[in-house]
């Protein structure tokens, strides 16, 4: 792994300029989760003219919804989930400031043209890899709609966190390349 | 008769929920290392090589190997010759009840799809009963994460479209998944009976450990084919590229109508859970 890119978070500008599709990184400092229902209440409320529970300029979300914690674990398994449910609600936390997204699965033409108009990065974690992820987690806070379990929008510090830029702020996509180099007729 | 109180299959299901969570089966940590030695791509090969230390992570340090739990399917095998004494669907939600409670495994079930109240307890259990020869219980849980949930099919044809027609819908629902169900993936289909019976058969194709072939050669063949023409896509692992899309595909059919060739999909991702106990 020593030839992953080490990027402190939130993300700078210059951060978003400079990562290409494919690059592997080891992601620390806060983090930001949130899933479907949490998704849709923070734009529900942009959209009723609201104050977001949290300063979203610069920051990154990761689309996860951790199993509870055993007594003296920080958190529980912690993998990330499909990211196109939330393609809805992306464009809009985009053109608040959101900078990074974390998730697995390719994202739609909506999101990408936000992220390129904005500048925002899409990366992907190991789906699935969520007992080794949540080793990087060293503290986890709910920071609003707890009532939705799971689903409750919490912040999260990080170490090494593992992942990969599966889309870039170019329009750069690993998905497509991938297939590119491995599709066989 | 043979009494079995229903008391029984809760335990049972309490500790194989959580063992089913922990302990990923060793089929399919010899599934991954297979394909860890089969893949082209480098990122494929540092994914699988996670996805192995994860599971190993998991069974040590007893936590879930993924935070998606999954909805509790459950499928009890009765023996004729068995007499459950008591309420056997309560039961079974108990069971699901008290492992993901104990296991400190993540509750994902909503009440209904449009108001979507977490139930809080992951109960209901999906169940489904069969009554076999024999005078034992077989209960299975097979814990079923949505990623891969969501993107599983079924399609009525007609029969002219036949085993080629079969072929290409299976082919094309994998590529169509594409990055979205965590794979490498095993494929789950189902061929044959009604609308309805065809989805469970797929579901119930998952529950084979991988790398055995269906008893019928003439199934057995058309699960290695289509094997092939899936790991041909170039998806790989978490979509990235690859030569592993599939670890395996299973194939279960029914007799079906004149008019009918029902064909269903059940898209699993490489946490391909199921634990069995017999009583």
């Amino acid at each position: 792994m020593s030839d992953r890119k080490k990027i402190q978070l939130p993300l700078t500008p210059e951060d978003v300029e400079s990562l290409k599709a494919g690059d592997r990184v080891l992601l620390s400092g806060p983090l930001f989760v949130g899933r479907d229902q949490a998704h849709k209440r923070l734009v529900d409320l942009v959209e009723e003219g609201g104050e977001l529970p949290f300063d979203i300029e610069g920051e990154t979300i990761y689309f996860a919804g951790p199993s509870p914690a055993k007594p003296g674990q920080v958190i529980g398994s912690c993998g990330p989930t499909t990211s196109y449910r939330m393609d809805p609600y992306s464009p809009t936390l985009i053109a608040l400031g959101l900078r990074g997204m974390i998730g697995k699965g390719a994202r739609g033409e909506a999101v990408v043209d936000a992220m390129k108009e904005h500048g925002a990065v899409y990366f992907t974690a190991v789906g699935g890899a969520a007992a080794l992820i949540a080793r990087t987690v060293i503290s986890m806070e709910v920071v609003a709609y707890e009532d939705l379990g799971p689903e409750a929008l919490r912040r999260l510090e990080v170490a090494d966190f593992p992942a990969i830029v599966a889309q870039d702020a170019h329009g750069g996509n690993q998905y497509d390349e991938g297939l590119k180099e491995y599709a066989r007729s | 008769m043979r009494v079995i109180p229903a008391e029984q299959i809760t335990e049972a299901l309490k500790d194989l929920a959580i063992s089913a969570n922990y302990d990923l089966g060793e089929d399919v940590l010899e599934a991954l290392r297979n394909g860890r030695e089969n893949e082209g791509s480098p990122v494929g090969r540092e994914i699988l090589d996670q996805l192995i230390e994860n599971a190993e992570i998991a069974a040590k340090e007893r936590v879930p190997m993924c935070q998606d739990t999954g909805y509790a399917a459950v499928f009890v095998e009765i023996g004729h010759e068995v007499f459950i004494e008591g309420d056997l669907n309560a039961a079974v939600d108990e069971g699901v009840r008290q492992g993901y409670e104990e296991g400190y495994l993540r509750k994902s079930i909503v009440g209904d799809p449009l108001r979507r109240q977490n139930t809080g307890d992951n109960t209901p259990a999906a169940l489904a009963i069969d009554f076999v020869p024999g005078d034992q219980v077989k209960v299975t849980i097979a814990p079923k994460g949505g990623g891969s949930e969501n993107m599983s099919m079924a399609r009525q044809y007609a029969p002219a479209v036949g085993r080629q027609g079969v072929i290409d819908f299976v082919v094309n629902r994998v590529k169509e998944s594409g990055s979205n169900p965590c794979p490498p993936v095993v494929v789950g289909v189902g061929i044959g009976g009604t609308f309805d019976l065809c989805a469970r058969l797929a579901k119930k194709s998952l529950l084979r450990d991988l790398g055995v072939r269906h008893p019928d050669p003439f199934y057995a063949e058309l699960e290695l084919e289509l094997l092939e023409e899936v790991n041909k896509l170039g998806i790989g692992p978490m979509g990235l590229g690859g030569n592993v899309t599939a670890l395996d595909v299973h194939v279960e059919y029914y007799p079906c109508h004149i008019a009918s060739l029902p064909v269903a999909v059940n898209m699993q991702c490489h946490a391909a859970r199921h634990k069995t106990a017999v009583l």
